[in-house]
């Protein structure tokens, strides 16, 4: 088997400094990832079942008062990781079907059905994507504590996240630009078959674009999964908080040990998924780098 | 002659009605409305407030440009701004390079990429808020804390991070750097698998060593995606939240206060949202300019 060629050539491999330079460089380079990556979490773990004074004196001591794993079903009964999580996931998948929604739709109006006002639409959704977040993040706020015309109050509703992350015009654009790759021809033939616009868009546009959408629907969930302002501006009821709003108000009032082991908990579940999705996650995340280029 | 225009206009409607008018309408309703409520109103509606005294409860009233000279005069500012400004150039000397790096080392290992690949993505899948809190744990200033008792073991510290004007800021970007990196490799890796090999044949060829193929073959090859990358990250740093409040709330002593952590105590403490929309757009104004002169800047190099 051939491998294509990197930077590194065979006639360089045989060098001496190169030869024995890169294995050291590549063992230091992978202690580095390995204490970054894994440290931080096998700690957590370690910490997860100590007692709290033991986290507080020695915290890089093996459990000198010995292992507490009762502190793991405490933090899952007390702190109510469990909800907060399940609101976390709640809150991303709903974001990405708002988002897909929205951004399917609109791009497929935008791109195949080509309505006389669409340019219109699209240098508004355009102008939007050079301005820095920044400036909505107040008057964003007006909107969901009472919708314009419709008068209705969304705070400590999911809808408060759920809709203002669909406007995001990123996702429109990039669909758009994947809608318009699709060949003429096949909307003609379709057109010439009988279709109806609806049926275009759910017969051949949709499954067309799965890469385009999965690759959204992961840059969506990642975001969602990151948020931490908004939710915490229009969430301010407990029970409905996703894991990050929840966990630094839970922090304040709980004890050390718990708040170990609620952390771990919070922290164990995305990482078992990443580790066993990692080739999809991977690249799919790659594919979304392509895309700002 | 009246008789025939609507005749035909009605036509046209009808026309209009068959070739998918209406639905083309309906589909792109979604799109319309959220980004009427969500985008468009708010850009608008946050120009209107920058000029309005607006604290949600009494009635709007127009100020002129009062906000504006409040804002740009409040003695915290300057303090903002340099810390902002510090912040990214912070992020910009140890955040960048450190993806870039691991990104073009990675794509050499042919076997066992994957492993470091998934291991720098690991602090990434941490949920940021998670991460940041078991990093106030691990900055704990006193001797028995975390890094200091590391650190301890060679003799060093204890040092205050958090607590400490002048550590805090690097301790937050190291946080930062550690959570971001991951994520950035992947994209420049994925830009990688892009480069022409020849190329490196052709270099080699001509005498070129393992450093100057990465200088003069490698990093041109990516150039596109790392000067977005860039500029992207310079956005994103102009704008951050997350890490100062929840790691210091903007101490100690103001050394980590943000333009956007004061943008959240106009609005959400003071409840004075002119003031905190006037700044917004300040702000966003001056990512606009930067994003403008970043894109004549570096058309030059670009292009070639």
């Amino acid at each position: 088997m051939s491998y294509e060629r990197g930077i590194i050539s065979t006639a360089d491999r045989q060098r001496g400094l190169v030869r024995y330079g890169l294995p050291t460089i590549q063992v230091l380079i992978f202690i580095g990832v390995l204490i970054a990556g894994v440290g931080p979490l096998l700690w957590l773990l370690k910490s997860g079942v100590s007692t709290s004074q033991d986290i507080l004196r020695g915290p890089m001591q093996l459990w000198p008062s010995g292992i507490q794993l009762k502190n793991i079903p405490d933090a899952w009964n007390r702190v109510q990781i469990g909800a907060y999580l399940g609101n976390t996931a709640f809150i991303a998948i709903g974001s990405m079907i708002s988002t897909l929604f929205v951004c399917t739709t609109g791009a497929f109006v935008l791109s195949i059905l080509r309505p006389k006002w669409g340019p219109v639409v699209t240098g508004a959704v355009l102008a939007t994507l050079f301005l820095p977040g920044v400036i909505s993040l107040v008057p964003l706020y007006m909107p969901v504590l009472k919708m314009p015309v419709l008068g209705i109050s969304l705070q400590n509703t999911f809808w408060a996240v759920w809709l203002p992350q669909a406007a995001g015009a990123f996702n429109v654009l990039v669909m758009k630009r994947y809608f318009d790759s699709i060949p003429r021809e096949l909307i003609e033939a379709a057109r010439i078959d009988g279709a109806s616009n609806l049926r275009l868009f759910t017969s051949l546009i949709l499954p067309l674009s799965k890469p385009i959408v999965g690759v959204v629907a992961l840059l969506t969930v990642i975001g969602s999964w990151k948020d931490y302002l908004w939710p915490l501006l229009v969430l301010p009821d407990p029970r409905l908080q996703p894991i990050s709003v929840a966990l630094p108000r839970v922090a304040k009032t709980t004890e050390i040990s718990l708040q170990m082991s609620a952390l771990f908990l919070a922290v164990l579940i995305p990482v078992v998924l990443f580790l066993l999705f990692q080739k999809q996650f991977l690249r799919g995340v790659g594919m979304a780098g392509g895309i700002k280029e | 002659m009246f008789q025939q225009r609507t005749q035909k206009s009605g036509r046209s409607v009808a026309t209009w009605y068959r070739s998918g008018g209406l639905s083309a309408v309906f589909f792109a309703l979604p799109l319309v409305l959220i980004f009427l409520y969500f985008s468009w109103g708010p850009i608008v509606r946050g120009l209107v407030l920058s000029f309005q005294k607006n604290n949600l409860v009494a009635p709007p009233e127009w100020v002129g440009m009062s906000n504006f000279s409040y804002v740009l005069t409040d003695p915290q500012l300057p303090q903002a701004a340099l810390n902002t400004l510090y912040f990214c150039l912070l992020a910009l000397v140890f955040g960048f390079p450190v993806p870039l790096f691991l990104a073009v080392f990675i794509s050499e290992l042919r076997k066992t990429g994957w492993l470091y690949n998934v291991l720098s993505y690991l602090p990434a899948v941490v949920p940021p808020v998670a991460a940041i809190l078991l990093w106030t744990f691990f900055y704990d200033p006193s001797g028995a804390g975390v890094f200091n008792s590391i650190l301890g073991w060679f003799g060093l510290g204890p040092f205050a991070w958090l607590n400490s004007q002048t550590l805090a800021m690097p301790a937050i970007v190291l946080e930062a750097t550690w959570a971001g990196a991951g994520a950035t490799s992947i994209i420049y890796l994925a830009a990688l698998t892009g480069v022409r090999t020849e190329l490196y044949e052709a270099a080699e060829l001509d005498g070129a060593g393992i450093w100057s193929r990465v200088w003069h073959v490698t990093l041109p090859q990516i150039r596109g995606i790392i000067l977005i990358m860039m500029l992207l990250q310079l956005i994103g740093t102009f704008q951050v939240f997350t890490e100062p409040f929840l790691f210091t709330g903007g101490g100690p002593n103001n050394a980590t206060t943000t333009i956007l952590l004061l943008i959240y105590r106009y609005a959400f403490i003071n409840g004075d949202f002119g003031a905190a929309t006037a700044l917004s757009v300040l702000l966003a104004g001056v990512l606009c300019v930067l994003s403008v002169v970043y894109h004549f800047v570096t058309r030059r190099w670009s292009t070639t």
